[in-house]
């Protein structure tokens, strides 16, 4: 898993709100619908199915 | 006793017509037969055309005294219309059915995707066609009734067989008692509830899904053209999908699912198919607008198929091989591939131009394409009818996101019944010049068709046998003539066609100019001595950038299943 760019300290700070304040913004009804769609737009900005797939077993590391 | 329905099935469109049925003290005792064909829907009777026109007789056996009952199998795809034009329906369809080639997903009142079927001008017909199975049918019989070799019997049911090495023998059960029925082969066309399959105690292979649908047929007059229209997720029936279709005649399909813990009794109730059709027409825009049912029934997606299509004598074809999901119109169209893949080869061992190991290749070929059919039809299916809390989620995410962001439109398409290319197929000739063509159809691919002029294109002239398309406007060389003299001794049909030739070429049974270089365009012909060798189902069998006798005798030997070490194409050997 790697990335040409990585997230510098503030801008990593910034998606961690952005994601809890929208998760919030979303409702327990609606999050994980939300979750999912975020993640199909990550994954077509990324335009790489296989870097995509190590992201998803990083994920489920660990749950 | 058989009592078949002797009553005209009731419609407001179709006049059904019942036949007599075949009672056997009106006929001699019966000699064995070299084929019986069971089951006279579309595939069965393809079957038994196709068998005739290669000079073979079959008996055909229709349980029942009429078509179809409701209109079943309603889309037909340009490859069926070209393999249904080899037995001269394709006319009658054509004049009578709806073109096609859009499709559009509906999600929250916005059409969220528009699926746009390629139409190349140099193809005769459409994408998709529409029309009634019972019509698809009545052309098929018509066609069957002016055929001599068949002998066609309303009202014969086969309730048991027994098979061995070298023949079938089934009882026929008829309106006054049973008769016994032997024959050298046997083709079961008898459609998903296959009895023959049930008394061979055949086990199918594969999925079945959780999600049911009504189909229903309603004539009603709406302003919309001729276009499929899926709605995902509407606000009558949230979570589910529903499909419309234009038929002729002013009658609509509307498909929608039943929710889970419905029965089919509950869901074919008067009243609640009133209420969903009632609910659709106001989504669309089109409540209170008057309407009148024809017919409607219940089906699950399944993808089932036989492991293998030959036993014994006994071929299985079409719906009775295999149980296709119908998104993507994979029915009808799948069975019609197979019977053609069927027929010509079964003519050939039937007659003894090829050994009975020929149909092997029918049943590898076409075993592997329903598994291709079922693992593309799995994702339409697993996206129409989700099975699992994540692959709902992702519909779900989908369809919403699909509102602004037309990237994921194309999950929306689920993809249609195609031809298959048999790219690895035994009949495929090792040692042409497949490799060095960089374009055209390829091993085991499909023919392409090309506009020749106004109401002529190059399928017109192609089938029945080989063909040899052959790109010169020089006479065929005296050894290439004299591969062609062997096969056609050996019982072969071979037709040698010159491509690029304003005059008869000696040698060539047709010339087609191709004054634009087009069919040389299309084949990847760059030079003359270019050639093409079709199978009789028009797949492509070999090609080659410069044809020589050897590699010719060859490539007919591969493709009559006799290995590459057998010498001589010979009648009976």
């Amino acid at each position: 898993m790697s990335a040409s760019a990585v997230l510098s300290v503030p801008g990593l700070e910034q998606v961690y709100d952005a994601l809890a304040t929208a998760i919030d913004t979303a409702g327990p009804e609606k999050s994980e619908l939300f979750l999912v769609k975020l993640a199909l737009l990550n994954a077509q900005a990324l335009g790489d199915a296989a870097l995509f797939q190590a992201h998803v077993d990083a994920a489920l590391k660990d749950l | 006793m058989h009592q078949p329905h002797a009553e005209p099935r009731r419609s407001i469109y179709y006049a059904y017509q019942v036949h007599k049925p075949w009672l056997p003290s009106d006929h001699p005792p019966q000699t064995r037969k070299r084929v019986v064909v069971v089951g006279a829907g579309p595939i069965g009777l393809f079957t038994a055309l196709e068998l005739a026109r290669l000079g073979v007789p079959c008996v055909l056996l229709e349980s029942e005294l009429q078509v179809s009952e409701g209109s079943r199998a309603i889309v037909f795809t340009r490859r069926s219309m070209e393999i249904l034009q080899q037995v001269g329906v394709d006319r009658a369809i054509t004049a009578s059915g709806l073109p096609w080639r859009f499709g559009n997903s509906f999600y929250r009142n916005q059409r969220v995707y528009r699926m746009e079927a390629p139409h190349d001008p140099d193809d005769r017909f459409f994408p998709m066609i529409n029309l009634q199975q019972q019509y698809l049918e009545q052309y098929l019989i018509e066609a069957v009734q002016a055929q001599p070799l068949i002998d066609l019997r309303w009202g014969n049911r086969v309730t048991r067989i027994e098979h061995n090495d070298g023949c079938a023998r089934v009882e026929v059960d008829t309106p006054e008692g049973p008769y016994h029925l032997e024959s050298d082969w046997l083709v079961a066309a008898d459609g998903a509830r296959s009895g023959l399959r049930a008394m061979m105690d055949l086990k199918l292979e594969g999925a079945s899904y959780e999600g049911r649908f009504v189909i229903a047929d309603i004539r009603i007059d709406l302003p919309l053209p001729t276009e499929r229209l899926a709605f995902f997720d509407p606000v009558w029936n949230p979570g589910n999908t529903i499909l419309m279709h234009r038929e002729p005649h002013g009658i609509w399909r509307v498909d929608y699912q039943l929710p889970a813990d419905e029965t089919p009794e509950q869901a074919l109730a008067p009243d609640s198919l009133k209420a969903r059709i009632d609910a659709q027409l106001a989504m669309i825009g089109h409540g209170g607008t008057p309407w009148e049912m024809d017919w409607c029934s219940v089906y699950s997606a399944r993808a089932l198929t036989l492991p293998g299509y030959v036993h014994g004598r006994v071929l299985f074809t079409g719906d009775a091989a295999h149980m296709l999901p119908i998104f993507g119109v994979r029915g009808a169209n799948t069975g019609w591939q197979d019977a053609q893949g069927l027929a010509w080869r079964l003519a050939f061992v039937v007659k003894g131009v090829a050994p009975p190991s020929l149909l092997h290749s029918y049943s590898s070929e076409r075993v592997a394409a329903a598994w291709e059919i079922i693992d593309e039809a799995g994702k339409s299916t697993r996206f129409m009818t989700p099975p699992t809390r994540g692959f709902r989620l992702l519909r779900d995410a989908v369809l919403s996101l699909s509102l602004s962001q037309p990237f994921v439109g194309p999950l929306y398409h689920w993809r249609t019944s195609r031809p298959h290319e048999y790219t690895d197929s035994p009949l495929n000739s090792p040692g042409d010049d497949n490799a060095l063509f960089t374009a055209g159809p390829g091993h085991g691919a499909p023919p392409q068709n090309v506009r020749l002029g106004p109401d002529e294109y190059l399928l017109d002239h192609l089938g029945g046998g080989f063909d040899l398309l052959v790109f010169t406007d020089r006479n065929i060389p005296d050894a290439l003539r004299q591969v062609v003299a062997e096969a056609r001794s050996g019982g072969v049909p071979l037709r040698v066609v010159a491509v690029g030739a304003a005059a008869p070429v000696p040698g060539a049974d047709l010339a087609l100019a191709d004054g634009d270089g087009r069919v040389r365009q299309r084949y990847g012909v760059r030079a003359a001595g270019a050639a093409y060798l079709l199978r009789p189902d028009q797949h492509v069998c070999a090609r080659w950038m410069n044809l020589d006798a050897d590699r010719l005798r060859s490539a007919l030997r591969t493709a009559l299943g006799r290995g590459t070490a057998d010498i001589a194409v010979k009648k009976g050997a």
